[in-house]
């Protein structure tokens, strides 16, 4: 069993007016240090399978659908877990 | 000429789609479900506005990797007219139909207002009714239609006349004030103002039949080539 967690963000050059809010709410509440902040998403997936694939699998689902190339880029973690 | 209105769950749109086609435009359509396969049997592609899937991952994404995007394929492969509003622009743009992204309003704020589009491009399928450079009146009602592209993508839209219309005004942030662009060949649009909600002047506007109309007038141009 594995455990795959995919990071989705917005690319660099991309506007990301989440990040822009929250930024400004944080310099409100004093931490002024903080210089920018960008949003992104993460995506736990519990696989069945045999190690060999999963790399292959995932990064198939996010270049079909996890992700969408003209403005997000991605990466994942893969963990052996027990299974439930 | 026969019009489809492809049903998602979550399309919330439809039901004005509809009404603008038959009521307004007076020609023949009928609801399709997002379960079935095919298109064929129709004239013209309506993918209307609303939430499909609940806007779940990203706008557009799950409803773009069902069985009827084939049928949406087909539809502009075979050069019908396929038009996406709102939901349905998000819809083409996650299917590959057309080209770029749809980032968050600018302002972060759901809009929901009439604006006034520039007609960029009259001589589409979508468009021929309008004159060249018109301002027209058609509302807007979205969180995600700051439309974005690289600018090799940019250059290309500009190069073959792919915008169709822009906003008079900055109202989301979109790159050039795009408001709805075509694909190269022409058959494809997608935008982010409903034409479909402002088929009558008790709407406040009328200005988008013209829309449905030109679709119809190129339908009826091409019909009498052919036959």
């Amino acid at each position: 069993m594995f455990e795959v967690n995919v990071f989705v963000t917005l690319k660099e050059a991309v506007l990301d007016p989440q990040g822009t809010a929250v930024n400004h709410s944080l310099h409100q509440l004093g931490y002024n240090e903080v210089e920018d902040v960008r949003i992104g998403k993460v995506l736990t997936l519990k696989m069945a399978g045999e190690k060999a694939s999963v790399e292959t699998r995932v990064t198939e689902m996010c270049e079909k659908l996890l992700a969408n190339p003209v403005i997000e880029d991605y990466r994942f973690e893969i963990k052996e877990v027990l299974a439930q | 000429m026969k019009f489809a209105v492809v049903v998602f769950p979550g399309s919330n749109c439809d039901i004005d789609m509809y009404h603008a086609i038959q009521d307004e435009l007076g020609e023949e359509v009928e609801y399709v479900s997002y379960q079935e396969t095919s298109l064929a049997d129709y004239d013209a592609v309506l993918l209307p506005g609303g939430f499909s899937f609940g806007d779940y991952l990203r706008s557009g994404a799950i409803a773009a990797r069902l069985p009827i995007s084939e049928g949406i394929k087909q539809a502009a492969l075979a050069g019908k007219p396929v038009l996406g509003v709102c939901n349905g622009f998000q819809v083409l743009l996650e299917l590959g139909l057309l080209p770029g992204a749809m980032r968050r309003n600018r302002q972060l704020t759901f809009l929901c207002k009439p604006v006034q589009l520039i007609v960029e491009n009259n001589v589409t399928v979508f468009t021929n009714s309008y004159e060249n450079k018109q301002a027209i009146t058609v509302p807007v009602a979205h969180g995600e239609g700051n439309y974005f592209c690289d600018v090799k993508t940019l250059d290309q839209l500009k190069k073959n006349n792919q915008i169709a219309f822009t906003y008079a005004d900055d109202v989301n942030g979109s790159l050039e004030r795009i408001a709805g662009i075509t694909n190269a060949a022409g058959n494809v649009l997608g935008m982010m103002p409903h034409p479909e909600r402002a088929v009558d002047e008790l709407l406040g506007s009328a200005d988008g039949l013209k829309m449905f109309q030109s679709i119809l007038q190129h339908w009826r141009e091409s019909h009498a080539i052919t036959s």
